[in-house]
């Protein structure tokens, strides 16, 4: 398909005095399509994440003990870790890569990942004070602390980006996160010098990893990420006006900055929980949004939806090649996730001559 | 990237307008008042500043033995401080700083986009891989096989980034989208790194990629210093075409901008610029992309302007290396750590005051 019929189409969508192009209803057809291949996708990989790891389990073993719990070491594994891990990374690649695709679309720019809004460097930075002064060593004992710097972190970005300004609203996004990130970063350098305890829970913790992650991770930053999808697939067709420009936008009848701080709210919880619960996991968000524009061209609602499987498939496959790689070690999820990641990112870019940026 | 600057023209044209000097032999000045009085005031605060850290230090010397040691009179002990410790170090500051601010510029012209720095076409992580190797495989922390092996990392990543792109043309957008894919496998390549390596050597490796200024000699100083005033009037050369193609590489082609030959040029430079300030200081992180930001701010030009974003660059990286010197001695912090911190909170301080002025 080319991308300027597809962006031609996002405008007929926004605009309803012009009728839907012809053969556009099986576009959508075959997208739905592909959609529901992403899901099986997903659910096959959930079983296969459910079976590997260092010790694996036959598939039907896995079957049987999901449906009846019998208390024997096999049931332990799947239910006691393998589950929780598993629906976390679901969880975390879905929130990530449609964070990705939000923060992209807000602030125009291509080069955002969902980071920026700040929570990367002010979950960083309360981890490592949760170590220095507060004596944490587990990882569930991080999440609350992630959670609440992430979000602080992000409101100060906010607050400094947005409000009065009219023009350059977008450009002032990233800066003012990546300005907050470096000072923040610098902090959590400053900090972690001095204090060898809390580098070295750090190093582990800011690869991010699905590692030891329990239920509770998964309960405390379900409602976080569940807002933030609510919100971010109802801003769907505000998004594709967002991407005629601000002006135009507001011409078609968009009220700009609140479509803007509606979707900063959705990156924030999303972000915010997914690191909070894997660590800092920046190529997710930076690339799945993009390989999918590659794909699907610039319709956010489809982009929107396509991202919640792509990234959870992203993330379910560096974990489980994670587990079986470096036996009997494992290699953390984000370490295999840009492995993974960036030679597809690399092939679409090659092979493409134009860019649907 | 495109930036509405509708509601801004009205308001500020007074402050724009460039002013035009005929000189004899036909050679025409345009210049805006503005950015002159700002290049003006910002030397002198570098000037300001590499006085201080010449006149100052831990090591007290008084105002006299100082001009004694640098004219080559003076005890021996003076001159070692003054002549081989103090001045190649502020030196190295502004020269790293400007290197960077320049390459920032560069990068941020030709992407378009104010995220554009060195690190997105993959140099820094690249330098950051190759330095780590060396010191975690030989284990030093600091010399000259670490400043080696960073850029002969970021150069073999800028030209594998460079050679992706380039068969079917190389554009602003696919070189950096190349740059940020292949970043972040090296980038994944150095966590692994950092986290099967010893607590001891990864906090040595991590030091490092803070970037710091301690124990700097003539012998790192020397080469950049020759080589700072050609890339500089290169890199100025480029400004102008580079500055017609912020509008899009179809007008500048039109406006007879031989496009792909300046965007390859520009890289070049960008490229040789990061290289040199790693090679000295390390991966002095956040400089080259809040530099040009911080230089359009300041001189309220429309566009980034390469020779300001150089000297901003230079009196940031002189004030920083002073701080991390000072603030916490006899601890001496990475300067990378006081310029990210520093900029962070200049450039936060910039953008509140554009929003309370409605900017």
């Amino acid at each position: 398909m080319s991308l300027s019929k597809d962006r031609d189409r996002a405008v007929a969508h926004i605009s309803p005095a012009r009728p839907p192009e012809r053969g556009s209803g099986r576009l959508a057809r075959r997208r739905l399509l592909v959609l529901t291949g992403c899901l099986v996708l997903v659910a096959g990989l959930v079983l296969v994440s459910l079976a590997v790891g260092s010790r694996t389990v036959p598939l039907e073993t896995v079957w049987s003990v999901l449906l009846h719990d019998d208390g024997s070491p096999e049931a332990l594994i799947v239910w006691r870790l393998r589950v929780p891990r598993t629906a976390l990374a679901v969880v975390v690649g879905a929130a990530l890569a449609l964070a990705g695709t939000v923060m992209q679309a807000i602030t125009r720019n291509p080069l955002a990942e969902p980071g920026l809004v700040g929570v990367n460097a002010g979950a960083s930075l309360a981890v490592v004070i949760a170590v220095a002064a507060f004596q944490v060593t587990e990882v569930s004992g991080y999440i609350w602390f992630a959670l609440v710097g992430a979000i602080l972190a992000a409101l100060l970005v906010h607050t400094l980006a947005a409000g009065s300004a009219r023009s350059h609203q977008h450009t002032r996004l990233v800066l003012a996160g990546a300005a907050l990130s470096a000072s923040l970063g610098a902090c959590t350098g400053i900090l972690t010098m001095f204090n060898s305890t809390a580098f070295d829970s750090y190093r582990f913790w800011v690869v991010g990893s699905l590692q030891n992650r329990g239920i509770d991770v998964l309960v405390a930053v379900a409602p976080f990420v569940a807002a933030g999808t609510v919100i971010a697939l109802l801003l769907g067709p505000a998004l594709n006006a967002l991407a005629l420009g601000d002006e135009t936008g507001r011409a078609l009848g968009l009220r700009v900055s609140w479509v803007r701080a509606a979707g900063f709210c959705a990156v924030m919880l999303l972000c915010g929980a997914a690191t909070a619960a894997a660590g800092p996991l920046a190529f997710v968000g930076l690339a799945v949004p993009h390989a999918l524009r590659l794909l699907l061209g610039p319709d956010h609602r489809w982009l929107l939806a396509y991202a919640l499987p792509a990234g959870a498939v992203l993330l379910l496959m560096s974990d489980i090649i994670g587990r079986i790689v470096a036996p009997p070690g494992e290699l953390e999820v984000g370490i295999v996730t840009a492995f993974l990641g960036a030679p597809v990112l690399v092939w679409f870019i090659v092979r493409r001559r134009r860019t649907a940026l | 990237m495109t930036e509405s600057y509708a509601p801004r023209t009205v308001t500020r044209t007074r402050t724009r307008a460039a002013r035009v000097r005929r000189l004899p032999g036909g050679i025409t000045l345009r210049y805006s008042a503005r950015a002159v009085t700002v290049a003006a005031v910002l030397l002198l605060a570098c000037l300001a500043t590499a006085l201080l850290g010449l006149f100052t230090g831990t090591y007290r010397i008084g105002g006299w033995q100082v001009l004694d040691a640098l004219t080559g009179s003076g005890s021996g002990a003076d001159r070692f401080i003054v002549v081989d410790q103090r001045l190649p170090r502020i030196c190295a500051a502004l020269l790293v700083g400007a290197c960077l601010g320049l390459s920032g510029a560069l990068f941020q012209s030709l992407a378009r986009n104010p995220l554009a720095s060195p690190d997105v076409i993959g140099f820094t992580t690249g330098s950051t891989s190759g330095a780590l190797t060396v010191i975690l495989a030989g284990g030093a922390g600091t010399g000259v096989g670490v400043g080696t092996g960073a850029v002969a990392g970021g150069l073999a990543t800028a030209v594998v980034v460079y050679a992706l792109t380039a068969p079917r043309g190389v554009s602003g957008n696919r070189l950096v989208l190349a740059g940020i894919a292949v970043g972040a496998m090296l980038a994944a390549f150095n966590s692994f790194l950092i986290t099967r390596a010893d607590l001891e050597s990864a906090e040595s490796a991590k030091a490092w990629t803070f970037g710091s200024l301690n124990a700097i000699t003539w012998t790192q100083v020397v080469p950049l210093l020759v080589a700072l005033p050609v890339l500089a009037a290169a890199a100025l050369a480029a400004g102008r075409p580079l500055r017609m193609m912020e509008m899009g590489d179809d007008t500048a082609g039109a406006l007879g901008v031989n496009v792909q030959r300046v965007r390859a040029t520009s890289l070049l430079l960008g490229v040789a610029l990061a290289a040199g300030a790693t090679a000295v200081a390390g991966p002095i992180g956040f400089l080259a992309l809040a530099a040009p930001q911080l230089a359009r701010r300041v001189t309220r030009g429309p566009g980034i302007t390469p020779g300001s974003a150089m000297l901003v660059g230079a009196l940031i990286l002189a004030v920083a290396d002073a701080t991390a010197q000072r603030v916490l001695a006899p601890f001496q912090i990475p300067v990378g750590l006081v310029t990210g911190a520093l900029g962070g909170l200049y450039l936060l301080g910039l953008l509140w005051r554009e929003k309370r002025n409605g900017g």
